[in-house]
């Protein structure tokens, strides 16, 4: 991961526990919904984050309210990055009707017009052009929002991604392209499947800046953030951050496993886990005992446990819902 | 305290496993994240990692032990310091599951007098004395391939996860090592860009058999399905066309959501310059897909995950192909017509087994291929039967069953006693909720209905 890396900074206190207990958030959530997914709860695909957290975490910090997301099936942390319930998305995943979609649209499709989070897309690439329609849409109305439009190293390669590219590059969309690497599509790495080696450099071509950042490193990609939304805002068109992560489970649930080594896995966990390195700097720099990080843990385990209880005493949709939200009514 | 730590469910569609391996021991200390066992399903081994930390007091299931059910215990995990004794005994819900091969038809519902009839089951149409080999769906896919792979060197394959991750639902498991990399191509993310690849290559020379990971997917790539591949004999004057086949998984599989969940066979069917081939049993799939990659023109293969792993006699012949554009019937019957294809094959068997009990005799016609589509079986039948249902798993407007049903009304109208009814996927996006997408499929139940109704029962 030979990407930009900040550490030594004069971050606050508050936003270090801030970055902590998101990350931390999302790691116990998406740790129990692989719990409940096993118990037979939550069906279908499920896509955890785990291991990428300080990439929405990040850029999050950097963004401001009014501004739009974006992103693929891998969105439980963005969700509860931008401020969802957990115990919507956990109802959510268990197809309850208290979840955002009222059960019907799953851990791949979840919306929240009031977070602006505008989904959850289950198809390879296709967030990449309706972020920049967002974003067209912010500029057309004039209101100064920008957009984050994540994706995958997979999905860069989805020809629509450069359609893109080009349009919101001709029409100076307000757009931050988030490239989420984290080396593998399914089980292709990214040297399998991709013609260069930095993805952020693609954008040359049509004349949109970009970077690459280390994506475990929460405050390099806050950092990195707010240049690209600072060069979005200013009307200068979209940019590019490619943030070097890496996922320690498998694509979805039922993943064989056999295409990266144990010890590979391993390694990253130990060496460069986002957590544990905010965690050093918090403890480090005395801003926190062991015993007020233990604190914030059991704190964060409640509200998932919750969110889990939620999720499970929440009732099945009632029947007729099937039937409804096909059709938009004309307003009278 | 004792948490039991209980058997996960791996895949949407898993319902037990095997225990391969421990790889841990009683009295391990284990924190979230390691690895503690390894787990088969019928898709892949895979590795199940702790989520609480502790130690392991007991493993009640000893390693190689098949068919343990979803969600029975198989170890005990205790706080450290904690003992066995300590922890009140957890019950040892944990033995190996019943098989969950009892497919005992449903008792039949209804309360009729008469005496139930004999099903007439039709055999296969091969030479006297070939024996027959049970395959899953999965496996003579994967022979049919090969063979002709081995056949003819113009065919290779390629899609998503084919080659080195040995196929997303392991249609594609093996190959790799006995074609190589050169036939048996992993692509990137991109279908728009490989089925014009593909065509090309198909233009060129080539036969190429491209395997969407599901056909939802396929829809990134329809243009060059449709204008490229389907439409270029025609524009040519015959000149050149497409000999290609693009397969993959098709329809509902489990809980996967509205845009993972749609049966494409009337979008296809509908397009002229395209074969559409939709199996329902493992020995059609193998015979089917031989004839489609031998086939000079594109070939639309849409297989159905949920029969991926269902087993099926097979005849065990060097050769074995099924024509295109032929009708099966697999219950032969008096009374009334079922007809259906893929998936759907099984309610209309179902039903056909109720009805039998209720002294109604169904003949069960599998479509087994939309374009050419074989009408004269349908309409024969029905000139017998006086009666039709269609079931299938597509949404209800422009189906195969509205097709059937406009081809019975040109072709025998004077034979119908009643209207035909369509039996169909209901009218909605796939929803996620368990009990929302029970009812927006297809049942027996619904056919059920369907029947009495065409029978005025
Ligand atoms: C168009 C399309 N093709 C294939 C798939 C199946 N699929 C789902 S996720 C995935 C891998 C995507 O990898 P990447 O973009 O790197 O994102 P990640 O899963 O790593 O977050 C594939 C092939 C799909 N959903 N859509
Ligand atoms: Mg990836």
């Amino acid at each position: 991961m030979a990407a930009k890396k900040t550490s030594k900074t004069n971050v606050s206190k508050d936003d270090l526990l801030h970055y902590y207990r998101e990350m931390l958030l999302i790691r116990r959530f998406e740790e129990k919904a692989g719990q409940l997914y096993g118990m037979g709860l939550i069906g279908g695909f499920c896509h955890l984050y785990i291991g990428q957290e300080a990439v929405v975490v990040g850029l999050e910090a950097a963004a401001e309210e009014g501004d739009k997301r974006v992103t693929s099936y891998r969105d439980h942390g963005h969700m509860l990055a931008c401020g969802m319930e957990a115990n919507g998305v956990m109802a959510e995943l268990t197809g309850r009707s208290g979840g955002y979609s009222k059960g019907k649209g799953g851990s791949m499709h979840m919306f929240s017009k009031e977070k602006h989070f505008y989904g959850g897309h289950g198809i390879v690439g296709a967030q990449v052009p309706i972020g920049a329609g967002l974003a067209f849409a912010d500029k057309y109305l004039g209101n100064g929002r920008v957009t984050f439009a994540y994706f995958g190293d997979g999905a860069a390669n989805q020809g629509q991604v450069y359609e893109t590219f080009n349009m919101a590059a001709l029409w100076d969309l307000p757009v931050v392209f988030v490239i989420e690497n984290n080396q593998y599509a399914m089980g292709t790495s990214q040297q399998r499947s991709t013609s260069s080696a930095e993805i952020y450099e693609r954008g040359r071509a049509f004349g949109i800046p970009g970077e690459a950042i280390d994506g475990m490193d929460v405050l390099a990609v806050k950092a990195a953030g707010e240049t690209a939304v600072a060069h979005c805002r200013s009307g200068k068109g979209p940019y590019i951050l490619e943030i070097k992560t890496y996922r320690y489970r498998g694509h979805s649930m039922s993943d064989p496993a056999k295409y990266r080594t144990r010890e590979e896995v391993q390694k990253i966990r130990e060496e460069k886990d986002a957590i544990e390195h905010v965690r050093d700097l918090l403890l480090t720099s005395k801003h926190c005992s062991e015993e007020d990080l233990k604190a914030i843990d059991k704190d964060i385990k409640a509200v998932v446990n919750e969110s889990a209880e939620f999720a499970k005493q929440s009732p099945e949709p009632a029947l007729d819902e099937l039937w409804t939200d096909i059709y938009a009514q004309a307003e009278a | 305290m004792a948490i039991e730590i209980l058997m996960p469910a791996l895949s949407p569609t898993m319902e037990e496993g095997t225990l391969a391996k421990w790889l841990v021991a009683e009295g391990d200390k284990v924190s979230s994240g390691d690895i503690l066992a390894e787990i088969e399903t019928d898709k892949a081994t895979m590795e199940f990692e702790a989520v609480d930390e502790g130690v392991i007091g007991k493993l009640l299931i000893a390693e190689g032990t098949a068919n343990v059910a979803v969600n029975s215990a198989i170890a005990v995990l205790l706080d450290e310091g904690e003992s066995l004794s300590d922890a009140a005994s957890p019950a040892q819900t944990a033995a190996p599951a019943a098989s969950a091969a009892a497919q005992t038809p449903a008792a039949p519902t209804s309360a009729s007098a008469q005496a139930p009839v004999a099903v007439q089951v039709v055999e296969h149409d091969v030479p006297a004395g070939t024996s027959f080999k049970s395959l899953t769906v999965r496996e003579a896919i994967r022979e049919a391939m090969s063979e002709e792979m081995r056949s003819d060197e113009t065919v290779y394959l390629m899609g998503e996860e084919v080659a080195e991750y040995q196929g997303a639902y392991k249609i594609s498991q093996g190959m790799l090592d006995e074609f190589g990399s050169k036939r048996v191509i992993d692509t990137p993310i991109t279908e728009h860009g490989f089925a014009g690849i593909a065509v090309g290559a198909a233009f060129g020379g080539l036969k190429p058999v491209v395997e969407f990971m599901t056909f939802n997917f396929a829809m990134q790539a329809m243009d060059h399905i449709i204008n490229s591949a389907a439409k270029t004999l025609y524009m040519s004057g015959g000149q050149m066309g497409a000999p290609m086949v693009f397969r993959g998984p098709n329809g509902a599989a489990a809980r996967v959501g509205a845009q993972h969940s749609q049966d494409y066979a009337a979008w296809y069917a509908h397009i002229p310059g395209l074969k559409v081939v939709m199996p329902y049993s493992a020995d059609d799939a193998k015979g089917l897909l031989k004839s489609a990659i031998r086939d000079p023109n594109p070939v639309i293969f849409l297989e159905n995950e949920i029969l991926y792993g269902q087993s099926f006699q097979v005849p065990d012949l060097p050769d074995y192909t099924v024509p295109l554009g032929k009708a099966r019937i697999w219950r032969e019957g008096n009374d009334i017509t079922l007809v259906s294809f893929g998936i759907g094959m099984k309610y209309a068997l179902e039903a056909a087994d109720q009805l039998a009990e209720m002294g109604v005799s169904a003949e069960v016609i599998d479509l087994r291929c939309l374009r050419p589509l074989d009408t004269a079986t349908v309409v024969n039948s029905v000139k017998k039967t006086n009666r039709c249902v269609t079931i299938e798993e597509g949404f209800p407007v422009c189906s195969i069953g509205s097709h059937i049903s406009s081809v019975l009304m040109q072709e025998a109208f004077d034979y119908l006693d009643a209207p035909v009814i369509t039996c169909t996927g209901k009218d909605v996006p796939m929803p996620y909720a368990a009990n929302l997408e029970k009812l927006a499929l297809v049942t027996t139940d619904e056919v059920m209905t369907a029947a009495k109704s065409v029978l005025y029962r």
